[in-house]
């Protein structure tokens, strides 16, 4: 993971609730054993024909989804699967950050693993965002949980100290899981295993 | 006063500090062919070795094909994938049902009937749909790539505590009313986001009377109504399930297990952050008729009119729907024409499920019009239902019968709608493209689907009862 920094940009809205990750990114393109290449089916059936030309109205499609690194979606965005190819693609297709009112759990998690940003924000500050020009750039700052506006004004965002810290840093959890060794290790010897081994010699 | 999640949860913590999650400890990993490859490639650039093999358990069940398992998969991509997924195991030696296995079969459906599941256990896999397990009284949740990596490491999950929501399931379901009917009614009324952050607790009279087929249903679409984990204590029920099972306990280790295991129900007079309740006597068959699971009415129901919905995105996103289905506004949905019936998915592919729809088209021809699929959901189920002679009854029906894998449910490997086609199925998902790229599906329990299957429409299976 790269260490998460302040950065200015427009919004790119995909404004529809509870846009599910078979969207995002389809079941067929997850028979890949690899990260790589999955931008290019980012949003693929609402982004190609059948023939696989682009759909020249949507938004990714055009000169405004090209570029910018914050997606703005409806509510409940990230529902479904739990399939980490809809953070990778999202972050391949060059989105640093997703803005919505709410996410679903476990594409949340997944996000902040990627740093991939979700910011949840009230429906009102939502709508100011809705509202704002299509060119209107803003600035979004983690140390400080904040949205700058163009207008100057800042809005606070929550975000899990934890996962915060993470993101800033740019480490993943499983090295901090690793340094608690001596406590799994302990828990394992006061807890001893009480599912029958599946090993077969 | 404890709940059932907070006494698992208790139990399981490894690590705490402040600022940071609760590390929990794992015992119970699933894995699958999807969702691990990327995690072992990040196991092997470590150089780090799967912790617990032995709490670990793999399976093929999404991308496989539903065809004869003696011939090539034919997908090369596919094929890699599985092949991959196989040597992935054996590297790092965590025991694999893989594609020639007579165990084999989709993750939620596997580690149940092998014993592996357990009351008072914490279970994780690489799928939204763990939470299936939660019909033991499992502690059971839906992880991604970057956490099946963490798990294989450490054993461990990083979480931070769910809110508790408790629904009561009281009365007595009708004839024809089902497991299904009671999720799909519970998800339409909450909507898809309405458990977010929680873990739900399925309780009542009505959710007693249920096998634990049908607490797995019930648990597994927790995940669609939003909540992180669905649970439900366990009971004589869940006892005589497991006892015998090839990975349960055996002997006085039975024993102490059953003793333990009676300890872990919800104390009398916890308190739940939410609470819902439903009337199992007034509960229909459900039916989807939108692009999320919780676009659901009762059969006899009608699609909504976007018109009549206040609110602009909502009613956006009906019309939306509504014109990806293809449906009018106000319409009823009974008798609407179906060209598929899928009857499998580890919603419902249990022998129980298959038993509910052999019940209806034994005897009977399904509509030429329409193709029917039924898949079980493991080796196990398949070899139950031969010995109860299932399948002659499905294929004398018109079905065909397949073997077992996750197949239309997600639709990864050919077996999928093709645009514009509709169909009546028994999973657990019917977003947009769910079964194959411009796909139409109509979320239902099995027996509906058996119903529709004969009449070639959308259909009320209490007509024929
Ligand atoms: S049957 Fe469907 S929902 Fe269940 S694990 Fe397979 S793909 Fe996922």
């Amino acid at each position: 993971m790269i260490p998460f920094t302040p950065f200015k940009s427009r919004l790119v809205p995909i404004l529809i609730n509870n846009i599910d990750t078979d969207q995002i990114i389809p079941a067929r393109f997850l028979k890949t054993v690899s990260k790589e290449g999955l931008d290019k089916n980012l949003f693929c059936d609402w982004r190609y024909n059948a023939d696989g030309s682009e759909k020249a109205d949507f938004i990714l499609n055009t000169p405004r989804g090209k570029g910018a690194q914050i997606l703005l979606a409806g509510d409940n965005f990230g529902c479904g699967s739990s399939r980490e190819h809809a953070p990778w693609a999202i972050t391949q297709f060059g989105f640093r950050a997703v803005i919505s009112t709410s996410f679903a759990d476990i594409f949340k998690g997944n996000s902040l693993k990627n740093s991939l940003l979700p910011i949840v924000v009230s429906p009102e500050v939502h709508a100011k965002l809705v509202a704002l020009p299509e060119d209107a750039e803003i600035q979004l700052d983690l140390p400080s949980q904040t949205i700058g506006l163009p207008d100057g004004t800042r809005v606070e965002f929550p975000v899990d100290p934890f996962n915060k810290n993470c993101l800033l840093e740019g480490v993943d959890e499983l090295g901090w899981i690793l340094k608690q060794d001596a406590d799994i290790a302990k828990f394992e010897g006061s807890h001893p295993g009480t599912l029958n081994t599946l090993l077969v010699a | 006063m404890k709940t059932l999640s907070q006494k698992i949860w208790d139990a399981h913590i490894v690590h705490e500090e402040p600022g940071a999650p609760s590390l929990l400890y794992i015992d119970l990993h699933l894995v699958h062919e999807v969702t691990s490859p990327q995690a072992f490639s990040g196991l092997r650039a470590r150089g780090i070795k799967v912790r617990r093999p032995d709490r670990t358990l793999g399976t093929v069940d999404h991308s496989i094909p539903t065809t004869d398992r003696s011939l090539p998969i034919m997908d090369p991509i596919a094929s890699i994938q599985v092949k991959q997924f196989e040597a992935n195991c054996k590297e790092f030696g965590i025991p694999c049902f893989g594609v020639n296995s007579e165990n084999q079969g989709i993750c939620h459906v596997i580690g149940p009937e092998q014993g592996a599941t357990q009351p008072g256990m914490t279970v994780v896999c690489g799928d939204s749909h763990t939470a299936t397990h939660g019909a033991f009284g499992a502690l059971a949740f839906g992880i991604g790539t970057s956490e099946v990596e963490n798990v294989l490491a450490t054993q461990c999950l990083l979480q931070r505590p769910s809110t508790t929501f408790r629904v009561r399931v009281d009365g007595t379901l009708k004839n024809g009313v089902g497991a299904k009917d009671i999720i799909l009614a519970l998800i339409a009324r909450i909507g898809i986001g309405g458990g977010t952050g929680s873990v739900m607790e399925y309780s009542g009279s009505a959710i007693r009377a249920l096998d634990m087929d049908g607490r797995m249903t019930v648990c597994n679409m927790s995940i669609e109504g939003g909540a992180r984990a669905g649970l439900i204590a366990p009971d004589d029920t869940t006892f005589n399930y497991l006892h015998g099972r090839p990975l349960s306990p055996k002997d006085a280790a039975w024993d102490a297990a059953v003793a333990r295991w009676r300890q872990l129900p919800s104390d009398e007079g916890a308190s739940f952050d939410r609470d819902e309740i439903i009337d199992a006597n007034s509960l229909a068959p459900m039916i989807t008729w939108g692009t999320n699971p919780g676009m659901g009415v009762s059969v006899s129901g009608a699609v909504p009119d976007p018109h009549s919905i206040g609110d602009a995105r909502e009613r956006e996103s009906v019309a939306k729907a509504l014109a990806y289905m293809g449906l009018e506004a106000g319409k009823p949905i009974l008798g609407h024409p179906i060209n598929v019936v899928f009857i499998g998915s580890c919603t419902n592919s249990r022998i129980t499920d298959l038993r509910a729809a052999a019940a209806i088209l034994k005897g009977r021809k399904v509509n030429p019009n329409v193709r029917v699929m039924v898949v079980p959901g493991s080796m196990e189920v398949k070899r139950q239902a031969i010995a109860e002679g299932l399948p002659e009854v499905f294929r004398e029906a018109g079905c065909d019968y397949r073997e077992p894998g996750c197949s239309m449910c997600i639709a990864m490997n050919g077996d999928q709608l093709s645009p514009g086609e509709y169909s009546v199925s028994t999973s657990n998902r019917n977003f947009e493209g769910r079964q194959g790229k411009g796909g139409r599906t109509f979320l239902a329990s099995p027996l509906t689907a058996a119903a529709s299957a004969l009449s070639g429409v959308v259909s009320d299976v209490r007509t024929i009862l």
